[in-house]
């Protein structure tokens, strides 16, 4: 970071989502006649690249990072700001930005387009204040923050029944688990007397250990909602399904990433490692358990829908399993627990842009209105070349296979999994990501290989939106050029999360 | 840096022959295939390498930059070439152009996908043979299935879906299983080894850095590594019983696609073979020798009874692709100089006489539009030069010496008759030449039935002579392959040069 500015300057990632909401919503209030689809989503991504710029700075200047100094903290240690807090703002900047620019598309024809930008905007602004919670305090209003936006975007299209459905759904789990991960923080601070995260690791429990693990447990569950991991994971395929295709993008990729980044910092900072060992509340251990869970049910639920939207719903429940790993394969003085973390967080990222991708895919397919499963997919290549290649990559990416990224962020993952001596867990990781190829190249095979229905199948693909493809196609240029470029993105996760250990 | 270059031109052709309208695709993607091929003669020329690149040897044209690192490993781009890897290095170059001007008479939809898929094949299929760092390898591997399930799923034949999909099934899983047996060998060698580098990692095992892992002891992780790696490459290569995807893949494939399976996709399962398995485990595969001697015994005489029985030329020389692969097997678990390196001989000597068989049945079928033996009898009549090439193919097949399958095949025998590592190595030789004689059998009566005889055909086209641009491939093959047949040394002295300490990696007791 330039030593010039201000130690506040750090928080200028955030601070750019944010203002860029409060503009396009005082746009939309003071004139509303001067806004249009274009130009919000216009800015609202532009505000989205510019903070994506912002830490891309920020992280190759060093700013919180181990070597010039650590991290930075703000307000009373409520705020840190540190490669970690930055790395996963990236990725909560560049999902924005894609949702944004395909929505310009999608809703070419709602009747209000300019509150999805802001709630976007806003959602995400409360992920990037996530990724640098260094509070519990700040953890709870962060993720409300994220939350309250996700209900509403869930149910943007309020004329339609399937969509209502899916948020009040959303809403209802939601309520709930935030009630609970709220008793959990309370607990927490019953046991610890405190709220900052390395007070309560350094605050004695003796005694209160047994009040402690309870707000652990709920804490856990919070953090399960938010990822849509076993148990809470009824929601997502509902949500997914029932909300607008960028929406789901947005909800699987980015809010999935911003309960992570919850996961790593405060079960690592708040309650080391060794203080698990030694309370005996081993939460490594349930997140172990919840890892391997939610892959298995994910994959396997994925393997037999007939819906693309269903399907890759319940493949992000899957994801959810493998990017748990990060945080279950961990050992009191593991040899790679920055590793795995790390590598995690490399598989969020390269999530972030091939699941987006993904979503985005079948929200052009919505738009064309070509049906929802895999059989209305047959044939769509002979009409939309250039969109079934970036998803066949897409879908082989997310399988793992290796001329993708997908394949790096996967193999090092269970790399460093099995370094750990979780081999497991690995080799459970190993068989679910089989089992997802089948039905990921079902997309494949029913887009290139599958003959349409009828020849007159394909004649409802009678535009080009080219804000969707510029997103669809930007998305799959990333994913194949993260293989090549996956060096620096695994080396500043693996720093990043060791600063954790 | 030059490697770079020919792949990046077969990969760029690739891109740009993808934007190409489909009028003049193929010939764009004719032009740019020469570039590699051009380059690729130039490698040659300029080549001066000594030894195996795995162990030890100098590697030509390397490149080694570090791409990243993982926990205490580094993966990088590590290519370069040594006297096993030019050769299939400079087939590949060679026959892809040919592929591609193949594809102009039958491939007449969605052109620029198709030579697009094609270049981009070629791209992966050079990185094969370049790489020297295993997950640049294995990008690389996989990276080829993916246009190869393209190229028959969507312009092969009436079952493209199923033969696609089964190719694509099948190879990913023997994938799987081949990554799976090598990263165990990896995980065993600890902190003995920095990288995923190839020759840093046979060296490591060759100087016995295995040790226990989960405490699994080292013999048996080798062992076990050994065997999912064989029976991973064994899909690839294939070895009976794991062909079945093959006849499937090639009766449906596109003539040109064929010609690159059978040419080269085959190839990289036994080159495969040779640089993991039997370089880096040879003591493994010393103790294995018999029961693959027999898998390669059983390879050559089922593969050519199957052939015999089949109706359809294709399959017939596809499944005698099945038998020839059992020759390379033989060639390589026998560990001797000639062996081995006839084993590699082999390599390219089947990828330019499998490549003639296939575009001249491709080529019959463009003007018959059936390749069935009993549907026609006298092509000779009517197409007399793709006939007279397609014999002489055939007779190369049979390994009719100053042709390179005969150069091939007798270096396997030399080699086989002699090996100390292989028990019974006389009664295993005699079994495999029983094979020529079957091949000798169902290619001459296929013949005899189709070519020769009065001209008749059950179909209403009208047969004449093929095109230009149809004949030409075939004759430039059929001069490559008498070429080394006559001169076989133009390979077989650098190949010899890089097989020799192969073979001296295995001690025979007694």
């Amino acid at each position: 970071m330039v030593n010039a500015l201000p130690q506040v300057a750090a928080l200028l990632p955030v601070l750019l989502l944010g203002f860029t909401g409060l503009a396009l919503l005082l746009v939309d209030t003071i004139s509303p006649d001067e806004r249009s689809n274009t130009s919000m989503a216009a800015v609202s991504a532009l505000g989205a690249l510019a903070s994506l710029a912002a830490t891309v700075w920020f992280v190759a200047s060093g700013t919180g990072s181990v070597d010039t100094g650590g991290a930075i903290t703000l307000f009373a240690d409520a705020i840190k700001v540190d490669t970690m807090a930055l790395f996963f703002t990236a990725i909560f900047a560049s999902v924005t930005a894609l949702v944004v620019v395909a929505a310009n598309d999608y809703f070419h024809d709602h009747a209000n387009p300019a509150a999805f930008y802001s709630l976007v905007t806003f959602a995400a602004t409360g992920m990037a204040l996530l990724a640098v919670a260094n509070s519990l305090a700040v953890v709870f209003v962060a993720l409300e923050m994220v939350s309250l936006p996700s209900y509403v975007l869930v149910a943007y299209l309020k004329h339609n029944r399937g969509s209502v459905e899916a948020g009040l759904k959303y809403f209802l789990v939601g309520a709930l688990s935030s009630a609970i991960f709220l008793f959990g923080i309370s607990l927490v601070y019953a046991a610890t007397g405190s709220l900052i995260l390395a007070d309560i690791a350094s605050a004695p429990v003796e005694g209160l250990a047994g009040v402690l693990g309870v707000g652990v447990v709920m804490m856990i569950g919070g953090v399960a909602f938010k990822t849509a991991s076993v148990p809470f994971h009824f929601w997502a395929p509902e949500a997914y399904e029932g909300a607008p295709a960028p929406v789901s993008a947005f909800l699987s990729s980015a809010s999935k990433a911003a309960g992570f980044v919850v996961a790593f910092r405060v079960f690592t900072e708040a309650f080391p490692l060794e203080l698990a060992a030694s309370a005996n509340i081993d939460w490594m251990f349930a997140f172990a358990v919840l890892a391997a869970v939610t892959m298995t049910l994910g994959n396997f639920a994925a393997a037999v829908q007939e819906e693309v939207k269903r399907m890759l719903a319940y493949s992000s429940i899957g994801h959810a399993g493998y990017a748990l790993i990060g945080v279950a394969a961990l050992t009191v003085d593991g040899p790679a627990n920055g590793t795995v973390m790390g590598a995690a967080m490399a598989h969020l990222l390269v999530y972030g842009f091939m699941n987006t991708g993904a979503f985005l895919f079948v929200a052009m397919a919505e738009r064309w209105g070509v049906g929802k499963t895999f059989a209305d997919y047959a044939g769509l290549w002979r009409r939309a070349p250039v969109a079934s290649v970036a998803m066949a990559v897409f879908m082989f990416s997310l399988a793992g296979l290796p001329p993708f990224a997908g394949f790096f962020s996967k193999y090092f993952l269970f790399q460093a999994a099995i370094d750990n001596g979780f081999l497991w867990l690995a080799g459970l990781g190993a068989v679910n990501s089989v089992v997802s190829l089948y039905y990921y190249s079902r997309v494949v095979k029913a887009l290139f290989l599958d003959d349409p229905a009828s020849p007159s199948a394909l004649d409802t693909i009678d535009v080009r939106p080219t804000a969707l493809y510029a997103a669809v196609v930007f998305a799959a240029v990333a994913t194949v050029l993260l293989l090549p470029g996956f060096g620096p993105v695994i080396e500043t996760a693996e720093a990043a999360a060791s600063a954790l250990f | 840096m030059i490697l770079e270059a020919l792949m990046a031109a077969a990969f760029v052709g690739a891109l740009t022959v993808f934007l190409a309208p489909d009028e003049w695709a193929g010939r764009l993607a004719f032009v740019v295939s020469l570039i590699p091929f051009v380059g690729s003669l130039y490698l040659w020329s300029g080549f001066e390498a000594g030894g195996n690149a795995l162990l030890g040897g100098e590697i030509a044209y390397a490149t080694q930059i570090e791409w990243l690192e993982v926990g205490g490993r580094s993966v990088s781009w590590f290519v370069g070439l040594d006297g096993i890897s030019l050769p299939l290095f400079v087939l590949t170059t060679f026959l892809v152009p040919l592929a591609i001007l193949s594809a102009w008479t039958p491939v007449d939809t969605r052109q620029s996908q198709f030579y697009g898929l094609m270049l981009f094949m070629e791209a992966n299929l050079l990185g094969v043979f370049a790489a020297l760092d295993f997950f640049l390898w294995f990008v690389f591997w996989e990276a080829v299935l993916v246009p190869m399930y393209f190229l028959i799923g969507i312009w092969g034949g009436p079952r493209r879906k199923y033969a696609a999909i089964k190719f694509f099934v099948y190879t990913n899983a023997a994938s799987l299983l081949m990554f799976i047996g090598f990263m165990s060998l990896v995980f065993a060698l600890g902190d003995s080894v920095s990288s995923f580098a190839l020759p840093e990692i046979a060296q490591a095992i060759a100087t016995g850095d295995l040790s226990a892992w989960f405490g699994i002891p080292p013999d048996r992780i080798a062992m076990v590594a050994f065997l999912a790696m064989f029976l991973g490459f064994a899909v690839k290569v294939p070895i009976v019983p794991f062909h079945t995807w093959l006849p499937d893949a090639h009766v449906q494939a596109p003539t040109p696609a064929s010609v690159l399976l059978a040419g080269v996709l085959l190839k990289m399962g036994t080159y495969a073979l040779l640089r993991f398995n039997f370089t880096m485990l040879p003591e493994q595969a010393s103790m294995l020798a018999v029961p693959i001697a027999a898998i390669a015994v059983i390879s050559v005489i089922y593969g050519a009874m199957l052939a015999l029985a089949q109706k359809d030329l294709k399959r017939i020389v596809a499944y005698s692709s099945v038998s020839s692969m059992g020759y390379v097997i033989l060639g390589l678990i026998v560990f001797t100089e000639y062996g081995v390196g006839g084993a590699t001989f082999q390599m390219v000597a089947h990828g330019l006489i499998s490549g003639l068989m296939f575009m001249a049945v491709g080529v019959i079928y463009n003007v018959t539009h059936t390749r069935m033996v009993d549907d026609m009898a006298g092509m000779a009549d009517r197409m007399p030069i793709t006939v007279g090439i397609l014999v002489a193919g055939a007779f190369g097949y049979m390994g009719l010496p100053l042709m390179a399958g005969f150069a091939g095949e007798f270096f396997i025998f030399v080699g086989s008759l002699s090996a100390p590592a292989l028990p019974y190595a006389p009664v295993f030789t005699a079994l495999a030449m029983f094979g020529i004689v079957i091949v000798a059998g169902y290619l001459l009566s296929a013949m005899q039935s189709t070519l020769f005889g009065p001209f008749e055909l059950e179909t209403d086209y009208d047969v004449g002579p093929a095109a230009f641009h149809d004949v030409a491939p075939l004759a430039v093959l059929l001069v490559a392959i008498i070429v080394l047949g006559v001169a076989p040394d133009i390979f077989f002295e650098m190949i010899r040069d890089a097989a020799l300490p192969v073979v001296e990696g295995v001690t025979v007791d007694g």
